[in-house]
């Protein structure tokens, strides 16, 4: 049985059918040009892009002219597709993680798919200084949770600074002083947790290591107990889990980059990062990331000095930027917001397009994989019936890995099956109603009901 | 560019006494209300568009602002925002959008917009001149006002206030949420039995309400010696008279359906804002004439089960019913912002709204909605020159709005963000 399901899941999630080719259409490869052409689709990969690809026999064609086909869209930050987001009780939550929680069921992944996305970083919340582990995944809906995990993506772990880890030490007067509050509830007790918290994980790291020296020396050792909290800090260390940081202020990012050279570890990529444009140059020397919104600010006080071009300056300056949604809503539509990078600090369409495929997919350190329309790579591919870029644009097909999880036309063909399905449902139900109502006392009935309406009642 | 800048902003963002007259010439004009003029020309005067049309002669004085290969549209209109009352929503000391209790009437939008909030200047720049901003909480919110964006009093800004008296039609509420909130005690319920007892307590005090002021309202003009002034009795005499349209909030089929009820019995001139499962009811909306203060475009589908478009498509279908819409962004807010509401606009176009209907959803119908149909909302002569120029299609979010006019006077684009894009872009 575990050898067998061990077999499974070497195997690639592919549907072994007949090849495909996306005729005729404009093709956004975003790292390869523009192009009027076709791509050809075998065993799940791109295997040509190209004005003119072979058709092979058997092959099936998918007639595009007048539509336009881009990489699946990346989602940097999102919480999707998972049973719950925050542990919270704790300012270090990294025993946790959303591998643990998947929920192949939300309606969100195959919402987010009509809206062009293929992959997606699934975060914890932004409860505590150092949170859960993320999970990378694809948004195969009608897969199991095993089936939408990003095979082979590098792990994460969910940093956060700023208001909303300081919120639970702070609820009015209090300051951390009354009793039950979760420290830190300043910027400065933010970075202390930080700090002490790798500080403890290179006291269980050098554990771990004089162990193994023991060993290698064929002397006798006990093996330190582990510990799951700090497990995922010392791969963090090892550059061996990546560090997305929830931040926004100026301060806290150059705070977050300080205390990472001191450890001798990188940030992946700082999240949200609204104020990046203040110090975009410094973001740029540390080799880090930055995944932020289009356009949101005044939320809060920490986002008042937001910018949409927010984006457009941390590109100029050198900085690796992806446009994220965090929010189910906003991921349906990430090609617009990307757009809006062109209207704020004028970048060109192929840099727009890149903020939300080509760039997330190197900071998740995907790219070999997705992020672009190349030979080679998994065929995850939005098909859009005008430009992506253009507000009235609308997907109308999404493949990942060669297989098409998202078709307009199939869908609006399935309305009224599931309609009247529904309606055969609640139909059932009021019968059934009908019928309990007739014999008082049974369950469902007022009299049963009356029961539970006292406060705390069913407990 | 850099000179045209300079000059709009010696004009200053704000008016001073007395606009020029300018002529606008050359530009594509697009009325809304009537075909677009190619070559087009729009005259401003005293604040006004004094005329419109191809090759307009240049009067005596007037400046001349060529804009050849650029559009002309008038400016938007958002249908119902918090801005000037909220300026970081999670600032207590920096929102005044609720008051305590449930029946407010009394109070007024107007009076506590600050007219230098930085969303005003940041929500201009993508294309909007005028927005409702309304109170909110209890039942009985408070009074909307319509306002220009641009002004350096309320005095200058209002172009109806009261716009409307805005009621958050009583529901059930259960408690709910995923990143926090939960769904309370165990036992739900106990919960739901909580929360429609609440909510039929809530309908009796509605209903009281109303009767009350239509007491007083007898009382009033009876005249007698013991009649006393009463402030929020007062209020209502304008919504009893059928002066003054009450914006009812309601989301559900259920929720809009009573609204709809309540409207009819207290002979209420209603307006329906939000109402997320109307096209549940549009026939009723349709012969009832109640127009409909859309929910945002971008959302997710109210119900699981519902199509993934819903949200988009929605629009279109109450357009075709034959109710008036009006796109709102409900901003500010993280997701909503009031400079996105030609996208909001937008979106509903790819899933079945006409183009053209869009345009005027974000225009002319809101105008008519708000009781402004003949000041505001599309270039004809008579109306405030609230205008916008753009290198193209307005609802397109890589379209640039270059220059905008609000009554008649330039008014400065520059703001908050683009302040510190300039300066940090230097660093």
């Amino acid at each position: 049985m575990k050898r067998a399901a061990l077999f499974l899941m070497a195997l690639p999630l592919v549907a072994a059918g007949p090849p495909i080719v996306i005729r005729n259409a404009t093709v956004l490869t975003v790292t390869k040009g523009t192009f009027q052409g076709s791509i050809l689709i075998r065993d799940g990969k791109i295997v040509e892009a190209g004005e003119k690809v072979m058709v092979p026999e058997g092959a099936r064609v998918i007639e595009a002219a007048g539509q336009y086909v881009m990489p699946g869209i990346i989602d940097c930050h999102s919480h999707i597709a998972a049973d719950s987001i925050n542990e919270g009780a704790v300012a270090v939550s990294s025993m946790v993680g959303i591998e643990d929680v998947i929920n192949p069921d939300d309606p969100d992944i195959y919402r987010a798919l009509a809206g062009g996305v293929t992959t997606a970083n699934v975060l914890h919340g932004s409860a505590n200084p150092i949170g859960g582990k993320c999970q990378v995944m694809k948004m195969r809906w009608g897969k199991d949770a095993q089936g939408l995990i990003f095979e082979g993506a590098m792990p994460g772990i969910k940093f956060a600074l700023g208001e909303n880890v300081k919120r639970s030490g702070s609820p009015g007067n209090g300051f951390g002083a009354t009793p039950g509050l979760r420290y830190p509830a300043s910027r400065m007790g933010v970075e202390d947790v930080i700090r002490e918290a790798f500080t403890e994980a290179r006291a269980y790291q050098k554990e771990w290591r004089d162990y193994q020296a023991k060993l290698d020396r064929h002397e006798q050792a006990i093996p330190p107990r582990r510990d799951l909290k700090l497990e995922p800090l010392v791969e963090v260390l090892e550059g061996k889990r990546y560090v997305h940081a929830h931040c926004y202020r100026a301060d806290e990012i150059l705070m977050l980059l300080k205390v990472a050279d001191d450890f001798g570890f990188k940030i992946r990529t700082l999240q949200h990062v609204l104020e990046g444009y203040k110090v975009a140059r410094e973001i740029a020397e540390h080799g880090t990331g930055a995944s932020t919104f289009s356009d949101w600010w005044a939320y809060k006080a920490e986002a008042y000095d937001a910018i949409p071009y927010n984006a457009a300056i941390m590109v100029r300056k050198g900085v690796l930027v992806s446009l994220n949604s965090d929010s189910a809503e906003l991921m349906r539509h990430l090609n617009t917001e990307a757009a809006k990078a062109m209207k704020y600090g004028g970048l060109n369409e192929t840099e727009a397009l890149s903020l939300v495929t080509i760039n997330p997919a190197k900071q998740l350190s995907i790219e070999n994989r997705v992020g672009s329309i190349e030979p080679g790579k998994d065929a995850d591919l939005a098909i859009f019936d005008k430009h992506p870029l253009s507000n009235y644009a609308k997907v109308e097909k999404v493949f990942i890995d060669g297989e098409l999880y998202f078709d307009r036309e199939k869908d609006m063909e399935e309305r009224p099956v599931k309609e009247a399905k529904k309606k055969a449902l609640i139909d059932k139900e009021k019968a059934q109603e009908k019928k309990d109502r007739r014999r008082p006392g049974q369950e469902g009935a007022p009299a049963a009901d009356k029961k539970t309406e006292e406060p705390g009642g069913g407990q | 560019m850099r000179i045209c800048l300079a000059f709009l902003l010696a004009l200053g963002g704000l008016r001073a006494a007395g606009p020029e007259t300018i002529l606008l010439r050359g530009a594509t004009v697009h009325p809304v209300t009537g075909p677009d003029i190619a070559d087009g020309s729009v005259l401003l005067r005293d604040g006004k568009i004094a005329e419109v049309g191809a090759h307009l002669a240049v009067p005596k004085g007037a400046r001349v602002i060529e804009l050849k290969g650029l559009h002309v549209y008038p400016g938007m209109i958002d249908s119902s925002t918090e801005i000037g009352l909220s300026e970081i929503g999670a600032v207590r000391e920096m929102n005044d959008v609720s008051d305590i209790g449930l029946f407010k009437p009394q109070l007024r939008a107007a009076t506590a917009v600050n007219p230098a909030s930085e969303h005003i200047p940041v929500t201009r720049a993508n294309g909007i001149t005028s927005v409702i901003t309304s109170p909110g909480g209890g039942i009985v919110a408070g009074q909307s006002v319509l306002m220009h964006l641009s002004g350096w009093t309320m005095e200058d800004m209002a172009v109806r206030s009261p716009a409307a008296m805005r009621l958050e039609f009583p529901r059930i509420q259960t408690p709910g949420g995923r990143f926090g909130g939960g769904e309370g005690p165990p036992g739900r319920t106990s919960a739901y039995a909580d929360a429609k007892k609440r909510y039929e307590q809530q309908m009796r005090d509605l209903n009281d309400f109303m009767e009350s002021a239509r007491r007083y309202q007898q009382a009033k003009s009876a005249g007698g010696p013991d009649f006393e002034t009463d402030l929020k009795m007062e209020a209502m005499l304008p919504v009893l008279e059928g002066k003054l349209p009450m914006l009812i909030r309601a989301e559900k089929e259920k929720v809009i359906k009573e609204a709809i009820a309540f409207a009819d019995k207290q002979k209420v001139h209603m307006i329906l804002e939000r109402g997320t499962e109307g096209w549940k009811v549009a026939a009723e909306l349709k012969s009832h004439n109640i127009p409909v203060v859309l929910p945002p475009s971008y959302r997710l589908p109210d119900a699981e089960d519902d199509p993934y478009d819903k949200p988009f498509s929605v629009p279109g279908e109450l357009s075709k019913a034959g109710v008036t819409i009006a796109f709102a962004s409900f901003g500010p807010g993280s997701e909503n912002n009031p400079r996105n509401l030609p996208y909001e606009a937008a979106v509903a176009v790819g899933f079945g709204l006409p183009r053209e209907e869009a345009l005027k959803a974000v225009t002319i119908y809101p105008a008519r909605i708000w009781g402004a149909g003949d000041e505001l909302g599309s270039i004809e002569k008579g109306k405030w020159a609230d205008l916008i120029v753009t290198d193209g299609d307005p609802l397109e979010t890589r379209t640039q709005i270059k220059q905008m006019f609000i009554k008649g006077a330039p008014v400065d684009l520059e703001n908050k963000h683009h302040r510190l894009y300039e300066k940090y872009l230097a660093r």
